[in-house]
């Protein structure tokens, strides 16, 4: 029963997490901090790892939190949740 | 092109273990490694016990609180506190009609404190160090402690909580504890031959490899925190459906029911406050509540929207926002504790929304922080939101990248107090202290060798109670192991559980977990939703029950990964079911319990002023009865279990 298993990546009804490749050592620390367990290393050393379930994001940010390179690694939430903000100066009565 | 081709074969990531079975023995198996699971554990491996945490995450940022929080609440032993635990905990129980936990929230005001304090040891911080708020009313400058909510009476603490999970963690491995990350507890394994019958340990499976465990111990602590995804689920969106992470959907409450443990309350259930597909981030939206009391706020003409005190009276500045009313001596936060605050322990709050809009007041409303005082527009921004749970990066670090300026910006908001949309009645959460386990003096469970903690117990909340209880299980469960031996293990009830295990992920084809959990959220939508009756309930019920022997055999799963998620809407299967057995037998309505029944309106007749208790034995619902003071003197119950630390406390 131990026998090999292929895995497909979930398709991408969101974007939770964009990694720099430049900047990322494949380290695996986001992967080892992330409770929810979305990530899988990268089969390829010292790469960012895969996000493999996207959907089941929580948007907690500790996958950020833990990482050491500094911009290897960017929480992006969902489109719909952007939020409004206005210039109190800019404010007409 | 290339790329994609190659993700297409993506091997699984970790070495695949199904056939292997792994036999882990130890003194004290803690059952979730979140805020309460780590207190335990150090409490435990603290007595010299041998002690295995198992977390179905990662331990260093797991569970509710893991990634921050930024209030500690009950803080009532600590110097600048102008309450006692006693005054503290009887109001949080008045304010809920007698419906909360005496016990656990007595030792939240009672220890919460020591946890703090031993926090900071460990590298948490939790006070003002770098004296960014020298001068601030809400500061001690001898302490350096910063408090919200009540200046005068100083109980609640503003914390930097990204700081404590990691530093948890840490400490748990530096006193050996044994941590199993990654590994879901599946069921608890029970000595059925004795009466009440004992607890041996549980089984589990790794989400990475799908190896099998066997944990057996000679006490058991849950701490697994509560139900969710009953009534809620994003179909696209999963891991936002609820306000707590995904996999904390109550697993524990499940293996619980399973192994014939009492719940109580589990009848109750609010209209959903937060779901993240439906409303806006938490703390991410312009309001008043929480991190973000007592914000100043606008309408869309710029007009400030008033404060007013318990009595109506407006508030005149912002420092009136965070003092009790004339002749008050004390509040329990903005507005109040419950949904229904008692006008004893009512706090300051801005006219209710209706009331704006009828005095003209225009939509949308904004979080005005450039025009509060400078050191509460700072703790609130630089302190409570980059501090406090899923928000240090999401919104202080994303918002200023996108340009958000505290000193100059308002913030809309979208909707009542902090949760930023309108739920339907019948779309509920397991909210504000909501059911759970019941427990004694120890936080035992009605079953031998197994204890709970945290938000596992009935009427619980919050992280300075996670730590508390956690803590305080541990050390009992840890007095009992110590005069217990191991027993020897039906293998019976390991083999069927492996088996069980193993048929979801036995085959080629089948039923995928999303598919199911929306399906359970639609029948509790609609048969346990704001009015309950017998006939919607039974129907509600048997439809869990063809749910359950008709499609779960169906599941499957194609990996370890979706092994978890799998076995996990199995156990939210369970938990709907214990929440409709719940409902059938309290035969009154409840203002406090959110709980109306068509079939029996009247609200809160005096004879079911009572806790209602449910436990599965011989496959029955038994039902029991408790007083609502079941508890008995706080102080003096307290004192009499726990000697040791109370004479400890006295010395150091
Ligand atoms: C966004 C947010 C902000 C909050 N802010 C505050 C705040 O500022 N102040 C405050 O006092 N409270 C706050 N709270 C509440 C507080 O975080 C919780 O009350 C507290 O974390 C409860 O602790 P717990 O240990 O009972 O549960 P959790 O910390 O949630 O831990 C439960 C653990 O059990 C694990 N688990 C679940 N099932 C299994 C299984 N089958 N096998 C093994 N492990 C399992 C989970 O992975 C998790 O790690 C906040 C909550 C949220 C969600
Ligand atoms: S994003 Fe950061 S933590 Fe993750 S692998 Fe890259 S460098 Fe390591
Ligand atoms: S934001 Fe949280 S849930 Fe999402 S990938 Fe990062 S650690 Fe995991």
């Amino acid at each position: 029963m131990n026998k090999k298993i292929y895995v497909d990546q979930e398709s991408r009804i969101v974007n939770p997490i964009i990694f720099d490749q430049n900047l990322c050592t494949g380290c695996n620390r986001c992967v080892e901090a992330c409770q929810v367990d979305l990530f899988i290393p990268n089969p390829e050393r010292k790469k960012p790892p895969i996000v493999l379930y996207p959907t089941e994001c929580w948007y907690c940010g500790c996958c950020v939190m833990e990482c050491p390179k500094p911009n290897a690694i960017k929480l992006n939430p969902p489109l719909m949740n952007q939020i409004y903000w206005k210039r109190k100066s800019e404010h007409k009565y | 092109m290339e790329e994609k081709l190659v993700l297409r074969e993506l091997e699984w990531a970790y070495p695949l273990r199904w056939d292997e079975i792994k036999e882990v023995s130890t003194d004290i198996l803690i059952l979730g490694g979140g805020i309460a699971g780590c207190w335990a554990a150090i409490a435990a491996a603290r007595k010299g016990l041998k002690t295995t945490l198992v977390e179905k995450g990662a331990t260093i940022r797991s569970g509710a609180g893991g990634s921050g929080c930024d209030h500690w609440e009950s803080a009532a032993t600590n110097p600048c506190s102008r309450v006692t635990p006693e005054e503290l905990t009887m109001a949080m129980i008045k304010d809920h009609n007698g419906y909360n936990n005496g016990i656990s929230h007595y030792i939240e005001c009672r220890e919460g404190y020591d946890r703090l304090l031993e926090l900071e040891k460990m590298g948490g911080k939790i006070r003002d160090t770098g004296n960014e708020f020298v001068g601030a009313e809400f500061r001690d400058e001898k302490t350096q402690f910063l408090f919200s909510y009540d200046y005068e009476n100083r109980f609640t603490l503003r914390v930097w909580g990204t700081t404590f999970k990691p530093a948890l963690y840490k400490e748990c491995k530096r006193l050996g504890v044994e941590i199993y990350d990654r590994v879901m507890a599946t069921s608890l394994i029970m000595d059925v031959n004795k009466q009440p019958s004992k607890v041996l340990g549980a089984t589990g499976v790794n989400g990475r490899t799908g190896r099998f465990f066997v944990f057996k111990s000679k006490a058991t602590i849950l701490c697994m925190a509560r139900p969710t995804r009953i009534w809620l689920f994003s179909l696209g969106l999963p891991g936002i459906s609820e306000f707590r992470p995904l996999q904390c959907m109550g697993d524990g409450h499940a293996m619980a029911w399973k192994a014939g443990v009492k719940f109580t309350m589990m009848e109750k259930s609010l209209r959903g406050q937060w779901s993240g597909d439906r409303s806006y981030p938490p703390y991410g939206t312009g309001n008043t509540h929480n991190t973000w009391y007592a914000c100043s706020m606008v309408d869309a003409d710029g007009k400030e929207i008033p404060w007013i005190d318990r009595d109506g009276n407006i508030l005149k500045s912002v420092s009136q926002r965070y003092r009790p009313s004339p002749g008050q001596k004390f509040f329990l936060k903005g507005g109040g504790e419950s949904e229904f605050p008692l006008y004893e322990y009512q706090g300051p709050d801005t006219l209710p929304v209706e009331k704006l809009l009828e005095n003209g007041y225009k939509l949308p409303f904004y979080a005005d922080l450039p025009s509060m005082p400078s050191h509460e527009r700072n703790v609130i921004w630089n302190l409570m939101v980059a501090q406090e749970g899923k928000s240090r990066i999401p919104i202080f670090q994303r918002y200023e990248e996108a340009g958000f300026v505290p000193e100059k910006d308002l913030l809309q908001s979208y909707g009542k107090g902090w949760t930023s949309a309108s739920f339907l009645p019948r779309e509920r959460q397991l909210f504000g202290t909501p059911g759970g386990i019941i427990n004694d003096w120890k936080l035992k469970t009605n079953l031998e060798g197994l204890y709970a903690a945290g938000d596992q117990l009935f009427a619980s909340d919050c992280n300075g109670h996670a730590a508390a209880t956690g803590y305080y299980a541990g050390r009992h469960a840890a007095d009992y192991a110590i005069q217990t031996s191991q027993s020897i293990l039906d293998n019976q009830q390991v083999e069927f559980e492996r088996r069980r295990i193993n048929s979801l992920t036995n085959k080629n084809e089948g039923l995928g977990w999303k598919e199911f959990n929306l399906a359970i959220t639609r029948i509790m939508q609609n048969y346990c939703g704001e009015i309950k009756s017998r006939e919607l309930l039974n129907i509600g019920l048997k439809l869990l029950e063809n749910l359950e022997t008709k499609e779960a055999p169906n599941l499957y799963a194609r990996n370890p990964h979706e092994l978890i998620r799998s076995l996990e809407v199995i156990n939210i299967l369970t938990n709907a079911k214990l929440i409709i057995n719940s409902c059938l037998v309290r035969k009154a309505s409840s203002k406090h319990l959110h709980f109306i029944r068509s079939d029996y309106p009247e609200m809160d007749p005096l004879e079911w002023h009572k806790f209602i208790t449910v436990k599965l034995e011989n496959n029955k619902v038994k039902v029991g009865k408790l007083p609502i003071d079941y508890y008995g003197s706080l102080k003096e119950n307290y004192e009499i279990y726990n000697e040791e630390y109370t004479k400890k406390r006295i010395i150091s």
